[in-house]
């Protein structure tokens, strides 16, 4: 398969902050490649930069085999953006902000009629075309958003946190969408999120990225995989010594690795499920009383936790840094 | 170039879809010079203090009244153009020309607030000319000014504005051109702001900066001949007096209008709108590329 976007070092530094930091990736065609970080972490810049939208500081990129700087305009016949702001007009109807996205794109009037019928069923919103906008719910606008970023037919797309702000059933009806867009039209889809069930349930690979950087870029599964596998913790009722449970664990097969605090065992394991019973087996025979057990598949966020240090959500531990630095960046950005 | 055409089309359409069907934003441009007429055109009543009294008017020797009449006639000449005219005429022709520059400033903010909500980045996305971006604000900015102006008209002749149209079948056309030509050149003057100033609170401050004193340091209020030779200056180029000028001597002055002064003022009002435009386009061009 071909790299239909292929960056190379791309930097953008606002007013002395380095907001994208010299990343180099490729995006193959026909697949959903996210960008999964925090606010902050230079997503949005990346993709500015990605659809001409500002120049780099340093470094290039091609994206469907043009420069985005010297044949930005190449670039742009075809690319769709569904940018993280709704920008669908309020004061026109559906239909009319189709329309007019159909006209900029050079649409001829009858195929953009066309068209319109065919993007507004993709995304269930037909019956509401001939209302105003303002007169839509969170989830319809961003219906519709994603709509206009259709009507040209883009070989790639590119959405920027796509369900942000959007209630759950609503996420799960994008997330289908997107799944439609690039298994039935072999759409390229170039997202970026800070939900990592987002990440984890659409893409084919991801990128992590913080602070401006990629700190790992591969499929969710090697990245979840790379941890060493699921988490099974047991309580114990009662202190045990590590080499006791050394000669108790070590003839179960599949187990990576095992630690104990106090009483309480920590075991990583490929498939925790299976291995989980032959564990509570050994210690009951052994007449040692469990307390509690849990199994924790690993996520994306223990991923980014092992490559940063730091929990992608941001009720976890402290982020007061990187917040401040999304709003230093974010005036910087503004000047 | 055809595809540009349609872009600017297109373009055009959503704005003026956006200030018809928005009814606050009509009402909220309209009510500040209606307000202007209204108050200060009716109360500021110059022109009726040269009235003498019937009581008083009765007991004077007729040589007399009428030596007065000629000397109140002739100062009121002097200051106003020519002698039958009321203040509140004479600032509604003003208000017209006020009304152009607020509308036009309202083309700026369009790009901020379209700005503010990513629109612009969706049209800046889209494979589109950046001129035409910019000239549909332009010529959207000049359709509001015209019907905006032509409303202000009505209710002007509604409070009692008094029409003595110029016989000379040119001057209208002329007058006309010359409202248009100054929406232009506002319009563009106000979007290069607006295209360089990315914050939209600064542009709101930008724009009382360059409104309030743009509309006293003119004769759209009160005649050049008061003011103090500093201010005289600067009325005298700033690009509402040639404007008021013309629809004064087009509305107002009847077979008094010198031709002569109109066409003085239309050429610079030419020569600032096509100079103002070409510069201010190709400024808000070049911010747009930066982006």
């Amino acid at each position: 398969m071909d790299n239909i976007i292929i960056a190379r070092e791309l930097t953008k530094v606002f007013n002395g902050l380095v907001a994208v930091d010299h990343i180099s990736f490729e995006v193959e065609e026909g697949e959903i490649f996210g960008f999964l970080g925090p606010n902050g972490a230079g997503k949005t810049t990346t993709i500015n930069m990605l659809t001409t939208l500002i120049k780099p500081s340093f470094g290039e990129a091609y994206v469907g085999g043009y420069h985005i700087i010297k044949e930005s305009s190449k670039v742009r016949s075809i690319i769709g953006l569904v940018p993280q702001d709704i920008t669908v007009d309020d004061d026109l109807t559906g239909w009319e902000n189709l329309m007019l996205q159909a006209v900029l794109y050079h649409i001829p009037k009858n195929e953009a009629k066309k068209r319109i019928v065919e993007v507004a069923e993709l995304v269930n919103l037909s019956k509401d075309l001939d209302r105003k906008v303002e007169t839509y719910s969170g989830g319809m606008r961003k219906r519709l958003e994603i709509a206009c970023g259709l009507i040209h037919r883009p070989k790639i797309l590119f959405l920027d946190e796509p369900t942000l702000g959007l209630d759950v059933q609503t996420r799960a009806a994008i997330w289908r969408y997107i799944k439609m867009l690039n298994k039935e039209f072999g759409m390229t889809i170039f997202l970026t999120t800070h939900y990592m069930e987002e990440a984890d349930s659409l893409c084919d690979r991801i990128a992590i990225i913080d602070y401006g950087k990629i700190k790992a870029l591969d499929t969710p599964e090697n990245l979840k995989n790379g941890l060493g596998g699921d988490i099974i913790e047991v309580e114990l009722g009662e202190y045990i010594n590590n080499s006791n449970i050394s000669r108790l664990i070590s003839s179960i097969e599949g187990i990576t690795g095992y630690k104990l605090i106090n009483n309480k065992l920590r075991i990583k394991a490929l498939g925790g499920e299976h291995i989980l019973p032959r564990i509570l087996e050994k210690l009951i025979q052994n007449n040692i009383y469990v307390s509690s057990v849990m199994l924790r598949k690993p996520t994306l966020d223990e991923v980014f936790l092992e490559l940063t240090g730091r929990r992608l959500r941001e009720e976890y531990g402290s982020r007061i840094d990187a917040r401040k630095f999304r709003i230093i960046l974010k005036r910087a950005r503004k000047l | 170039m055809i595809h540009t055409l349609n872009e600017t089309y297109v373009l055009m359409c959503r704005e003026l879809k956006r200030w018809y069907r928005s009814k606050v934003l009509l009402i909220a441009t309209i009510i500040q010079p209606v307000l202007w007429l209204g108050l200060f055109g009716k109360a500021m009543n110059i022109t009726g203090m040269f009235n003498i009294p019937e009581e008083i008017l009765e007991e004077l020797p007729p040589a007399l009244t009428s030596k007065l009449s000629i000397l109140f006639n002739s100062i009121i000449k002097e200051y106003f153009g020519v002698a039958n005219i009321d203040y509140f005429s004479y600032m509604a022709m003003g208000m017209i020309t006020v009304i152009i520059l607020f509308t036009s400033m309202f083309s700026g903010m369009s790009i901020v607030w379209d700005r503010r909500f990513g629109f612009l980045n969706k049209l800046l996305v889209a494979p589109i000319s950046r001129s035409s971006i910019l000239l549909s604000r332009v010529f959207a900015s000049v359709i509001r000014a015209l019907v905006q102006a032509f409303l202000i008209s009505l209710i002007a002749l509604a409070f009692g504005l008094k029409l003595n149209i110029c016989n000379n079948p040119v001057v209208i056309p002329l007058a006309i051109l010359t409202l248009i030509l100054l929406a232009v050149g506002l319009s563009s003057f106000f979007i290069a702001i607006a295209a360089r100033i990315k914050s939209w609170e600064v542009h709101a401050g930008v724009m009382n900066l360059i409104n309030m004193p743009l509309m006293f340091s003119s004769n759209v209020l009160y005649p050049k001949k008061l003011m103090p030779n500093w201010l005289k200056g600067i009325a005298s180029v700033n690009p509402l007096s040639f404007t008021a000028d013309i629809l004064r001597q087009a509305f107002l002055y009847g077979s008094n209008a010198n031709l002569s002064q109109i066409l003085l003022d239309f050429e610079a009002i030419l020569i600032f709108s096509l100079l103002l435009t070409s510069i201010c386009i190709l400024i808000a061009n070049k911010a747009l590329k930066e982006i």
